[in-house]
C-alpha cells in the first residue's frame, strides 16, 4: 500500500509547489537599476519590473490605503470597500479612520466613493476613471507598478505626460509632485534582421527634467504601498484565507492519514 | 407485527424491533443499502484510477450545496449579477469560500471527469455489457459542459459576456434556422439580460435536475452490469460454491473505506488550491472577468476554461466555420461510439498490442496538445500545430475498427492480478 502513500506525496507536491509560487509574501522587493538619471547606461528593462508586494504586510497597507486618499481619491472610487472593513482589517483605530482616511461627506460604514461626478470626468478626460475594486485582479499587481513607474514628459500630449505600460492613456501624471518629471529617451534600432531594414525608436532610458519631493526610492516604496493596497482591495479576504488554509490543510492530511490506516486495516484480509 | 410482511428475502431487517424495523416494513431502507453496497461486490485489483468515479459524485453534491448557498445571495440580471458576486466576496460572511469552492469546483470536477473517462479509455470499460453505461457518463458529460458554460456566464464579467457570444453564436451556422435559433437562445439581438436570465434558471434548475438523474441511471446500470477491473475480467465468471465472485469483494466496507481515503487525500489537495492558489494562475478564473461584460471591449484573446481547449483548438483549426463546428461536435461525439467502434476481443490496455496502445498514446499527446493550444491566440503556428494534432484525435476514434482487429493481443490471464 505504499502506492497509497506515494500517489498523496506526488499530488500534493504540485500544487505545493504552486502554491509556494503565488505572489504573497515570498518574494523579495523588485530591484531595478537606479532610472533617474542621464548615467544610466544599462537599457531600462521596465517590463520586467515585479511589484514584489505582500499583503501580509500591515504597515505597507496602511501607507498604500494613506496614498490612496491622498491621490487616488480624487477620481477614483474603490465601490465595493467599505472604509470600516479596510479599517477593521489593517487594524486601523476608527477614530484614526474617520479623521484622516474617510472622505468629507462619508461616513466610515459607506462604500469607498470618489466626489468627482463621472459624466463630468468623462468630459474633462475623455473618460470616466475606473472604479479600481478589482483593478489588481483583472490587470495584475506588476502591470500596476509598471504603470505609475513609467510616465515621462510629452508636451504633445493633452495630459502633457504619457505612459509606456499604458500608452495614450488618459490619466495625467498625477504623481509626479512626488517623482518629479522624466523623459524618455529613445535608441534607434533596425527593426528586423534584414539588410536595409529601417530605425525604429526603442526606449532606452529616463532622464530626470526636474526632481520630485521623493527620492527614486522612496518614490518606489510610495508606489509599492499604493499597489498593495489595491492588491489587498481586490480580494480584501485573501490574508485570511491563507491563515485558514493552512489549518484547512494540515487537518486534512490528518484526516487523509488516519483514513489510509483504516483503509489498511480493512483490507488486510484481502489477498 | 405483522406476519405477513416480515423476514421478506433479502430483508432482514424487517424482522427487526424498534423504529428500524417499523421504517424497513414499510420502506425496504435497508435491503437497498445491503443490495447496493455490502452485497455488491466489485473487483479486489482496483487501482489509482478507480478512485475517479466516487470522487466526481462527492464534487457534485460539493457543487450542488455550494450553489444552493450562493444561489441565496447573487441577484440575476445584467445591472445587478457583477456587483453581487462581489457581494459574495467581500460581504457575505465566508462569501468568498462558497464561491471559490464553486468556480475550483467546476475545474475539478471536469478533472476527475476526465481522468475516471480516461480510465475507461485505459481498460475497455465502455466495451460489452458496460455500452449503455458508457452512454450515461458521455450524457452526464454533455450536461456537464453545458452546466459548466451557464455557470461561466452567471458572473457577468467580460469574459462570460464574449464566451456567450462565441458559443451561442456556434449555433448560427446551422444551416437555415441558424440565425433565428441563435435569437430564440438569447432572447434578443445580442448576449443581453434576457439571455443571463435564462442561462440563469437553465444552470440552477433544469441542468442540475437532468444531471441528477442521469448520474442515478449511471449508477443503476453500473450496478446491474459490475465494475470493471484493470484486467478486463468479468469477475462473475469464476465463482464460489455460494455464488460470489472470486476475485470480488463486498464494496461496503472495502470500497467504502479507501474511496473516504480518496476522497481526504483529493480534498486535501483542492483545499491547497481553493486556499492558495484559487483561480490557478489564469486557469480557473481569468483576469478579464473581473471586469465588468462590455459589448464595446472584446477581450484579446477570447479563450474558454481549460477544460473546454482541446475542441475550441479543433474549432479554430478549420478556415470555415461551419466545417470546424461540425468537427468540434464530432469530436465530443465520437466518444458516444466507441463500445461500437472497439473490435478488440481484449478489454485492458495491459494485454492489447503495441498499435491498441500507440493509438492511445497519440490520441493522449494529442488532447493534451490540443488544450495548450486552444489557450493560444488564434495565430500561426498553433493554427497549424491544431491541424496536425487534430489527425491523430480523430484517428484514435475512427481507425480503431480497423486497427483494434489486426492489433496483436496478448492471453488475458483467468483471475485478477495486482500490479504494485
Amino acid at each position: 500500500m505504499a502506492k497509497f502513500a506515494s500517489l498523496v506525496l506526488i499530488l500534493l507536491g504540485a500544487p505545493l509547489a504552486l502554491a509556494a509560487s503565488e505572489p504573497a509574501a515570498t518574494q523579495p522587493a523588485a530591484t531595478q537599476p537606479a532610472a533617474a538619471g542621464a548615467e544610466a547606461r544599462a537599457p531600462v528593462r521596465w517590463e520586467t519590473w515585479r511589484a514584489g508586494n505582500s499583503v501580509a504586510d500591515n504597515e505597507s497597507l496602511q501607507r498604500g490605503a494613506r496614498n490612496f486618499m491622498n491621490y487616488c481619491i480624487g477620481c477614483h472610487s474603490l465601490k465595493y470597500m467599505r472604509y470600516q472593513r479596510m479599517a477593521d482589517d489593517m487594524q486601523i483605530p476608527t477614530a484614526v479612520l474617520t479623521a484622516n482616511l474617510v472622505a468629507p461627506g462619508s461616513t466610515n460604514l459607506d462604500y469607498i466613493t470618489t466626489s468627482m461626478p463621472a459624466e463630468d470626468a468623462a468630459n474633462w478626460f475623455g473618460k470616466t476613471p475606473p472604479d479600481l475594486s478589482l483593478i489588481a485582479r483583472s490587470r495584475s499587481v506588476d502591470y500596476l507598478y509598471r504603470f505609475l513607474k513609467t510616465f515621462y514628459s510629452d508636451p504633445s500630449s493633452a495630459t502633457l505626460s504619457d505612459n509606456l505600460a499604458y500608452p495614450t492613456t488618459a490619466m495625467p501624471a498625477v504623481l509626479s509632485d512626488l517623482e518629479g518629471v522624466k523623459a524618455a529617451v529613445y535608441r534607434q534600432v533596425k527593426s528586423s534582421a534584414a539588410a536595409g531594414a529601417p530605425m525604429e525608436n526603442v526606449f532606452d532610458h529616463f532622464e530626470t527634467i526636474s526632481p520630485g519631493n521623493l527620492t527614486p526610492d522612496q518614490f518606489d516604496g510610495f508606489v509599492r504601498d499604493t499597489v498593495n493596497f489595491l492588491d489587498y482591495v481586490g480580494d480584501p479576504a485573501q490574508v485570511e484565507r491563507r491563515s485558514i488554509g493552512l489549518w484547512v490543510v494540515l487537518f486534512l492530511l490528518l484526516l487523509s492519514a488516519l483514513a489510509l490506516m483504516l483503509k489498511k486495516e480493512y483490507w488486510k484480509d484481502v489477498h | 407485527m405483522a406476519p405477513e410482511t416480515a423476514g421478506k428475502p433479502g430483508n432482514r431487517a424487517a424482522s427487526a424491533a424498534g423504529l428500524w424495523g417499523w421504517i424497513n416494513r414499510r420502506l425496504p431502507v435497508e435491503a437497498f443499502l445491503r443490495a447496493s453496497a455490502a452485497d455488491y461486490y466489485a473487483p479486489k485489483n482496483f487501482n489509482v484510477w478507480y478512485f475517479f468515479g466516487s470522487l466526481a459524485l462527492m464534487v457534485l453534491v460539493m457543487q450542488l450545496v455550494t450553489g444552493i448557498f450562493l444561489t441565496m445571495f447573487y441577484k440575476v440580471g445584467a445591472a445587478t449579477s457583477f456587483d453581487s458576486v462581489e457581494f459574495i466576496m467581500r460581504e457575505v460572511p465566508y462569501g468568498w469560500l462558497l464561491r471559490y469552492l464553486h468556480s475550483a469546483g467546476a475545474s475539478a470536477f471536469f478533472l476527475v471527469v476526465y481522468l475516471h473517462m480516461y480510465r475507461a479509455l485505459l481498460y475497455g470499460s465502455y466495451k460489452a455489457p458496460r455500452e449503455l453505461l458508457w452512454l450515461f457518463g458521455m450524457f452526464i458529460y454533455l450536461a456537464l459542459m453545458a452546466e459548466a458554460f451557464l455557470g461561466y456566464v452567471l458572473p457577468w464579467g467580460n469574459m462570460s459576456f464574449w464566451a456567450a457570444t462565441v458559443i451561442v453564436n456556434l449555433f448560427g451556422t446551422i444551416p437555415v434556422i441558424g440565425p433565428g435559433l441563435v435569437e430564440w437562445i438569447r432572447g434578443d439581438y445580442g448576449i443581453a439580460d434576457a439571455t443571463l436570465n435564462r442561462f440563469f434558471s437553465l444552470h440552477v434548475a433544469a441542468v442540475p435536475l437532468v444531471l441528477l438523474l442521469l448520474v442515478a441511471l449511471h449508477l443503476v446500470a453500473l450496478h446491474e452490469v459490475g465494475s470493471n477491473n484493470p484486467d478486463g475480467i468479468e469477475i462473475y465468471d469464476k465463482k464460489d460454491a455460494r455464488g460470489r465472485p472470486l476475485d470480488g469483494i463486498p464494496f461496503h466496507p472495502y470500497y467504502t473505506v479507501k474511496d473516504i481515503f480518496g476522497v481526504c487525500a483529493f480534498l486535501t489537495l483542492f483545499a491547497i488550491v481553493v486556499f492558495f492558489v484559487p483561480t490557478l494562475g489564469d486557469l480557473f478564473m481569468e483576469k478579464a472577468n473581473f471586469e465588468p461584460a462590455n459589448p464595446l471591449s472584446t477581450p484579446d484573446p477570447i479563450s474558454p476554461s481549460w477544460y473546454f481547449t482541446p475542441y475550441y483548438a479543433i474549432l479554430r483549426a478549420v478556415p470555415d466555420q461551419r466545417i470546424g463546428a461540425l468537427l468540434m461536435l464530432l469530436a465530443v461525439v465520437s466518444f458516444f461510439f466507441l463500445p461500437w467502434l472497439d473490435r478488440s476481443p481484449v478489454k485492458s490496455m495491459r494485454y492489447r498490442g503495441w498499435i491498441s496502445k500507440s493509438f492511445l498514446g497519440a490520441f493522449t499527446i494529442s488532447f493534451l496538445v490540443l488544450m495548450y493550444l486552444g489557450m493560444q491566440p488564434a495565430q500561426e503556428p498553433y493554427v497549424t500545430m491544431a491541424r496536425v494534432f487534430a489527425i491523430p484525435y480523430f484517428a484514435y476514434f475512427w481507425l480503431m475498427p480497423f486497427y483494434s482487429r489486426i492489433d496483436p493481443v496478448k492471453p488475458v490471464p483467468e483471475r485478477v492480478t495486482f500490479h504494485g
